[in-house]
Order: structure tokens, then sequence, then C-alpha cells
């Protein structure tokens, strides 16, 4: 796994450049990880990547928008807004998760 | 007496049925409950619309596939109750088991999609993953002389993943054969970022839509259907028009498992992908379609597991330790017009590579490749289904996917621009 350095330290990432540690991550580094898929954080997008990251650590995959909105009660429409064109991507990279899992 | 039920007798349930029955003991008593006395031969529904088959080629009684020693129960379930171990059916009796196969597979709903539920479906929405619904397509595309054919698929997972993509090919060369191609627009409307998940497949198929002149409308996640406006609309409100659009609706297990606690979001059941056994209830196993696996929801993923997960179940029951692991081999032709198909041969692990199959070098199959040879091999294969796979012969190919015979590739990755 590559490891490369974001917000001055060392993380490890994928070949995509999502993030393989759950430990390394914290709110400061998706403030950067955001910033550099043009996104600024706020606390809407804190809510989510909060409940991305306590649904990873009970169950150990990333969820799918279905279960953002069914489990977690945010609309699909506010993640749309919140992380345009590609939400699932989008927030799973700002989470410091794995890739959302193709479905085929 | 140990009891096992099997709920479901489509194609992973009436394998299971098969394959147990020869190699259980008689005191090993075995149910099967299914609602509905037909079977669909499912991968024939795509053949419906463009009239390559007849729907009578594609159905043909459930009883007649479950052996002699079954119990085979029609009833409706209304409910299962894990922590008592009980199936609750329509007519109000109860079945008590000690092991439950769960095999009821997972169905396209319409009703999750505003919209798609109008009046105006069977009319100028239609779907072709229900034997009414390609029946009813059948004849909008017979009448269908122009305008834009949209093809879309609303969420993921759905069964048969590749059907769509199939639809669209199928249909570009169907309208070419009638002289009317070029009054024609087809567009893929889809929720992923491109044709398919993998990248050495996607490139290729995107480059067959290209050349046979297919749109693709990437990342569209259909918030609702617009019937009077004849529109889809996405979450992030963007609008594509259509004359006919051809969907597949979002795929659920089914509804009796919604309160069970032991599924998904979408009523998939939650199991271990190795041995595909509820963590919640280890007397519970979930196959086929009807299980929340990483693996395509495919008639040849069922097939493919059943040979681990026959060994795994019969040794759980006997009290040893399930010794059998699956590693979500798949295998689907895809048909791309004209008579000829592709065939794609993957794994959890190992994305479709070119190659040959099933046998190195020889085939005679293509793999990744559009062949004539792969064509006939998807309509032979009807006859392998009803024969050969429901029965629980063997079938002439290894379940364990192989690298042997394939190609390594490797394509320049754009997914880096894609987050």
């Amino acid at each position: 796994m590559p490891v490369t350095t974001i917000a001055d330290r060392p993380v490890h990432v994928d070949d995509e450049g999502f993030m393989t540690e759950y430990q390394e991550w914290d709110e400061d580094l998706a403030r950067t990880l955001a910033g550099t898929i043009g996104i600024e954080l706020t606390d809407a997008h804190l809510e989510v990547i909060r409940f991305l990251r306590s649904d990873f650590e009970q169950n150990g995959v990333t969820p799918t928008l279905r279960r953002v909105s069914t489990v977690g009660n945010i609309p699909t429409k506010t993640l749309f807004d919140l992380f345009p064109k590609k939400p699932a991507r989008k927030m799973a990279y700002v989470a410091g998760l794995p890739k959302p899992a193709g479905c085929i | 007496m140990k009891r096992i039920v099997i709920l479901g007798a489509g194609t992973a349930g009436t394998m299971a049925a098969n394959q147990l029955r020869k190699r259980l003991e008689r005191d090993v008593q075995i149910t099967v409950v299914d609602e509905d006395p037909v079977h669909y031969y499912q991968p024939g529904f795509l053949f419906i619309p463009f009239g390559t088959y007849s729907p009578d080629k594609v159905t043909k009684p459930k009883a007649r596939f479950i052996p002699k020693g079954v119990n085979f129960v029609k009833a409706t379930i209304t409910e299962l109750v894990p922590e008592q171990q009980v199936v609750r059916l329509g007519d109000g009796t109860e079945l008590p088991y000690d092991y439950l196969i769960i095999a009821t597979g997972t169905h396209p709903t319409r009703s999750e999609t505003p919209g798609l539920d109008s009046s105006e479906y069977g009319k100028t929405i239609h779907d072709f993953y229900s034997y009414d619904g390609a029946v009813a397509l059948h004849d909008a595309i017979e009448k269908f002389d122009g305008g834009t054919l949209v093809v879309n698929l609303i969420e993921l997972p759905i069964k048969c993943p590749v059907a769509p993509l199939e639809f669209a090919f199928l249909a570009d060369a169907y309208f070419e054969e009638r002289g009317i191609r070029d009054n024609v627009t087809i567009k893929y409307v889809t929720p992923m970022s491109s044709a398919f998940t993998k990248p050495v497949a996607a490139k290729r198929l995107g480059d067959m839509f290209e050349r046979r002149g297919i749109d693709i409308e990437p990342d569209f996640y259909v918030e609702r259907v617009d019937a009077d406006r004849r529109t889809v609309v996405s979450f992030d409100e963007r609008e594509v028009e259509y004359d006919l659009l051809v969907t597949v609706p979002v795929n659920k297990g089914a509804a009796f498992l919604g309160k069970t606690g032991i599924v998904d979001e979408l009523n998939h059941v939650k199991v271990d992908s190795k041995n595909f056994q509820s963590p919640d209830f280890p007397s519970i196993f979930a196959i086929g379609d009807a299980a929340a696996l990483p693996s395509s929801k495919a008639g040849s993923v069922a097939h493919f597991a059943m040979e681990t997960f026959v060994p795994n179940f019969i040794e759980y029951i006997n009290g040893s330790e399930m010794t059998h692991e699956f590693d979500g081999h798949a295998n689907c032709f895809i048909e791309t017009g004209h008579d000829k198909a592709m065939l794609i041969d993957f794994n959890y692990f190992t994305e479709p590579l070119p190659g040959k199959y099933p046998v190195p070098k020889l085939g005679p199959m293509s793999l990744l490749e559009e062949t004539r040879r792969n064509h006939w091999g998807k309509l032979g294969f009807k006859w392998l289904y009803w024969h050969m796979l429901l029965p629980g012969r063997r079938m002439p190919v290894k379940a364990e996917m192989s690298m042997a015979g394939k190609i390594p590739v490797t394509e320049p990755d754009t997914s880096k621009d894609n987050i």
C-alpha cells in the first residue's frame, strides 16, 4: 500500500487515494481531503462523515447511499447537495474509508 | 429427525433441494416452500422483447424439478421467526425447522421509485425482469418506430447486472435490422460511473457503446420518473427525456424478511460471504440472490456457490466444522447483438480478463471478445439449465474460478479522476 503525505503527516492510501487505515483519520485530515476535491466541510458534511465512520466501525463495510438515507436518516438528495455528482465515492474518500464496493 | 426447510424453489432453492436430497440420509426431512407453481428461466426474459424467444420457451412447472423424497408446499410465506425456528404460511400453518435455507431471491420493486408505478407502466414505461414485463415490452418494441429509448437501472445491486447492457446492445442490433436505427436514439442511464464497475471490462464495453452510437449518461441516480413529461429525474436535478423507458427497478428481497432483523436495507439476508451462514442465527443460511454478498446476483453464481454450500451445510448439520470457502465465482454471457456474445469470468478478487474458457487456449468460448460461439453457448445454456443445472447433475465446468487461460491486462486506470 502506498504511503502519501496529507496535512503534513504520512497516510496509507490505495492506488486511487482512498485511505486504508481507519485509525489514521481525524477531522483535520478530513478537511484537507475534502479540500482536494473542492468541498469545504460544514457541520452537515461532518454529520454524514460521522455516520459513515461509526457504521463502518460496526459492520466493516462502507455504507451505501441507501444505507445512509435509511439507517442514518440523511436524505439522498442532501447527500447529492453536500457531495455533488458522486456522493458515495466522495463521502468515503473524505471519511477515510475504503472505496464503496462495486456491485458487479 | 432433522428438519430442513428451504424457502423458495427458484434456481438456488431447487439446486439445493436436489443436491441435498441425493447426499443426505432419508431420516433427514426436506421441505421446500414456494407460492408460485411456475419456474421461470430468467435468462430467457431478455430475448422475449426482441422476439427471439416466444414466452412459452421460458416456463416449466416447478414441481417437475423437485425430487422425490422432498415435500413441496405451495404456499405464501408470511412470517419467519428466527428465535422460535418457525416459518408461518398464508394458510395459517406453522412450519418448524432445525435448519433453514432462504432462497427467495430478489425482486424488481417499482414502488420504491416515485412515478414508476404509474398508469404509463406497460405503455411508455417497461421492464424486462418479469415474465409479464418482458411480454408487454415485446409489443411496445414492435410498435416503436423512432424516438429516444432510455435503458436504465435505478440502483445496485440488481440481479444479472449485465442484462441492461445486453438489452442496449440487442436493441441497437434490432433497430438496425428493422432499418430504423437512424430514427432511434439509445441512451444508457446508469448510477455507475461507467458501463461496468471493473476497469478492463468497463473500457471494452465503453468502446462498444461508442462504436454502436449508444450514449451513456453516467452517475445518474434516479429520484423519480415524471411519466407525464416522459422524463427521468436524478437526485441532482438532471433530466433525461424518453419516448420509451426500459428500466430495472430497485431489487429487494422478499417482504416477509423485512421484519426478521437478519437482512440489510434491501431485505437481502446478511451472511458470511464464504459459507452463507447468518451471523445472527447459525441455523439460518441464505443462498442465491436472496443473500447480501459482494458477488453478482446471478444464476451462475448460485450454481458455483452450490459446490461449496452443499458440502459445508452437510458438515454443519453433522456437527463438523465447515471446511469449504466460496470465492465469489461468476460467469456471464453478454449478448452483443447480430448473433454474437461476449463471455466474462470473474470472482471476489479478480476482475474479468480476456482469454479462453473453459479450456485454456482452446476455449471454445472467448473471454471479453464478441464471437458467434459465445452466442450459441448462451442459447445452448437453456438446455443445460433445465436438464443439468436444476436437477443437480455435474456441469462440465469447474466451480472455482481459474486463472489458467486468462491474460492479465493493464489498462490505464482512469478511476483516479473519478473521486
